[in-house]
């Protein structure tokens, strides 16, 4: 009986939930997911937060107008806590049934590849945001229509990296240490070695641990044999801290490289002084003033600093904006087209999406470095 | 129907193919298993290599995934089925775990980063056939002669042994039909989702079926069909609680097990036969009621109201 009154209360929810949200004529959806829940839950909330930000802002400021026409913007934002299957779920949702133009996110590889299929079939156009690996958009030489992104790509930033230990820093002799169950741990170190080698320097080690691993000291022991000039560590900040700790203990004082895995708050306060002097691949820097303005009104709304994934978002929803009020109207296909030639200047740089690759193209990246416990910009650096 | 109510029985569908053999693994010859989402992996892997590397029909990708998949079960089973209870429990999630780190180093197939672009052959209807295949074939198996030794080896090994039965073979047997079910299950997954990476098939897949079998209910075919749709559903349905919902999750499966510690239909099965025998009960306790009811009128009508609802 009492099993039979919860059931029945959740179908009406469910039926209320679905048919709750009236079509009015002058709003338009655009969906956002990414993780909520879960290990990767920082991102997510940074990102959606922002979203649910500038659309307030936007709609403040008289919406955006559309062949002629003024329209609001609304977010639909689901969590797929980082799951492949979900986010195939949340984009089934978010183009059948809220009918959203257009999809903001995932900020993970491995979530933006699979809804590719359903995008093209609802005909509804995404933007992914750190999804750096280039299969999102790029798939057997062939460019997918639906998918787009506002970062730059993983053989990049392994280029990047990989240019800059060995021009910049001198670095001859490197060592890799990755994440083997991670996909954008292995792209990245895949990259890294490949260029690195190319440019005439030597990869003494190569060592690997698993997601969930806290110990890393027999790979750092292997990788002190060898006495390399830099390690090359492609993964998320909560492992940087722990293997820069665990490498600091066992005597190693070479420089520690990295990538866009290590920005956040989280490693200054769980590294402290083991990442001083280290050095990583970023998508801005942070002291930019172009940056400033948002990373201010962050702060003031929601009380707390904003993650890297917030800028990406941010400047994926300036491209969205640009699109929208080029496409004529708001339909997913029009807005797909108006993306292809989509020309903007975000607060990460200038948004110039190719038409073959539906990458941004040129972004340089920023090399940062930590110093005194803080994210010090040293320069554009861009791979040939 | 929207592609996302379609998308959702797809998986229900997908979950039942894994969740049956499971069922007939844990559920009928009594033995723990938290490393099948290894098979779905093989299952999915090596459709994926007939459809996007051979060029062969869908069909023969599903008989492939499910012959890789029982004859690895196979291996598998030589080495641990004499382990008992536990240890053999920890055996099959050192598999499924193992399994996954193989894929994710095996570059030739994506690694980590997974294996893109796989054709989209997975459709609701085909889905649809090998469910209705898979629970037929199931039916008939756990009532023939080598279904009741099965049941006769999770009740008492021992006893069972002594009875005559050869108790390793009937493992053995359960085990490698419950991996070509998985291996089904990960082939339909991968021409459904057009995209496989080892994290997928991660321990907690393997325990999300665990979990399945027992809501359903151990020994119940139409329990783990019932497990299956509900608790594929019951995450997108607590959409509307936003971040809380796997709390909520966890909570309702939580409160589902106190309430119905079996499972929600343990030991129970729902065939044309027990739903008329349900039917004939049902008429005969309204007979009754109706009799007492000419005796006194008042207390009848609660009496017949409680009935109703005390499904």
């Amino acid at each position: 009986m009492r099993i039979r009154n919860i059931v029945a209360a959740a179908v009406v929810a469910l039926a209320l939930a679905s048919c709750g949200g009236e079509k009015q004529a002058d709003v338009i959806k655009v969906g956002w997911f990414g993780a909520l829940t879960g290990d990767q839950a920082v991102w997510g909330n940074n990102e959606f937060n922002t979203v649910k930000m500038l659309f307030e802002e936007i709609n403040a400021a008289g919406g955006v107008t559309v062949g002629g026409k003024a329209y609001t913007l609304e977010a639909v934002g689901y969590d797929n806590k980082g799951d492949a299957q979900e986010a195939v779920n949340v984009v089934r949702r978010l183009t059948s049934q809220d009918k959203v133009v257009a999809v903001l996110g995932p900020n993970a590889s491995g979530n933006a590849i699979p809804i590719a299929p359903i995008l093209e079939g609802a005909k509804v156009p995404d933007i992914a945001t750190v999804a750096t690996n280039p299969k999102v958009t790029v798939l057997d030489g062939k460019v997918k229509p639906y998918n787009f992104r506002v970062c730059f790509i993983d053989p990049y930033q392994g280029a990047v990296a990989a240019g800059y230990a060995f021009d910049v820093l001198g670095a001859r002799r490197a060592a890799v240490l990755y994440d083997v169950s991670d996909d954008y741990s292995q792209g990245l170190r895949e990259f890294f070695i490949e260029n690195f080698e190319k440019k005439g320097g030597a990869v003494v080690a190569d060592e690997s641990f698993k997601s969930g691993d806290v110990d890393f000291r027999p790979q750092l022991s292997k990788i002190k044999a060898q006495n390399p000039d830099i390690i090359f560590m492609p993964y998320f900040f909560k492992e940087v801290a722990l293997s820069a700790n665990q490498a600091r203990e066992l005597g190693i004082t070479q420089v520690l490289m990295g990538g866009d895995g290590w920005p956040s708050d989280q490693l200054i306060s769980m590294g402290g002084a083991a990442v001083e002097g280290c050095y990583f691949v970023n998508h801005l820097d942070y002291e930019d003033p172009d940056v400033a303005d948002y990373k201010a009104r962050y702060l003031k709304k929601y009380g707390i600093e904003t993650e890297l994934n917030g800028y990406l978002v941010h400047d994926a929803v300036v491209l969205l904006v640009d699109a929208l009020k080029r496409a004529g109207e708001p339909s997913g296909e029009a807005i797909a087209k108006a993306l292809e030639s989509a020309d903007v200047k975000g607060i990460t740089g200038r948004i110039k999406i190719s038409p073959q690759t539906h990458n941004p193209e040129g972004k340089d990246a920023a090399i940062i470095k930590i110093v005194g416990g803080k994210y010090i910009f040293q320069q554009k650096y861009a791979a040939e | 129907m929207s592609s996302y109510i379609e998308g959702i029985l797809m998986l229900s569908g997908i979950n039942l193919i894994a969740v049956l053999g499971l069922s007939l693994l844990t559920g009928f010859a009594g033995l723990f298993s938290f490393g099948h989402a290894g098979f779905m992996a093989i299952g999915a892997y090596s459709a994926a290599v007939c459809t996007k590397l051979l060029g062969l029909p869908f069909v023969a990708a599903i008989a492939a995934a499910a012959l890789v998949a029982a004859g690895v079960s196979w291996l598998i089973g030589r080495a641990t089925l004499k382990l008992k209870g536990d240890y053999f429990c920890i055996a099959t999630l050192g598999f499924g775990e193992a399994i996954r780190l193989i894929l994710d180093n095996f570059q030739g197939l994506g690694g980590a980063r997974g294996w893109p672009g796989i054709p989209p052959r997975t459709t609701l209807l085909n889905i649809l056939i090998l469910d209705v295949i898979g629970v037929v074939l199931l039916a008939n198996l756990v009532r023939s002669r080598h279904g009741r030794n099965m049941i006769a080896v999770r009740e008492e090994e021992l006893a069972a042994k002594v009875a005559g039965i050869d108790t390793f073979r009937y493992k053995m047997l359960a085990l490698v039909i419950s991996a070509a079910y998985a291996g089904v299950a990960g082939a339909l997954l991968g021409h459904y989702m057009t995209f496989i990476q080892p994290k997928m098939f991660s321990m907690v897949k393997s325990t999300e079926l665990t979990i399945i079998v027992i809501f359903g209910g151990l020994g119940s075919i139409s329990g783990s069909v019932l497990g299956a749709v509900v608790l594929t559903f019951l995450p997108e349905l607590l959409r509307a609680v936003d971040k809380w919902r796997l709390v909520v999750y966890g909570l309702a499966v939580i409160g589902i097990m106190i309430g119905r510690p079996r499972g929600l239909m343990g030991g129970f099965e729902l065939t044309p036969k027990s739903i008329r025998a349900h039917f004939a009960r049902r008429r005969e306790e309204r007979a009754i009621k109706a009799g007492r009811a000419a005796e006194d009128g008042d207390e009848a009508l609660s009496g017949e109201a409680d009935g109703k609802g005390g499904l």
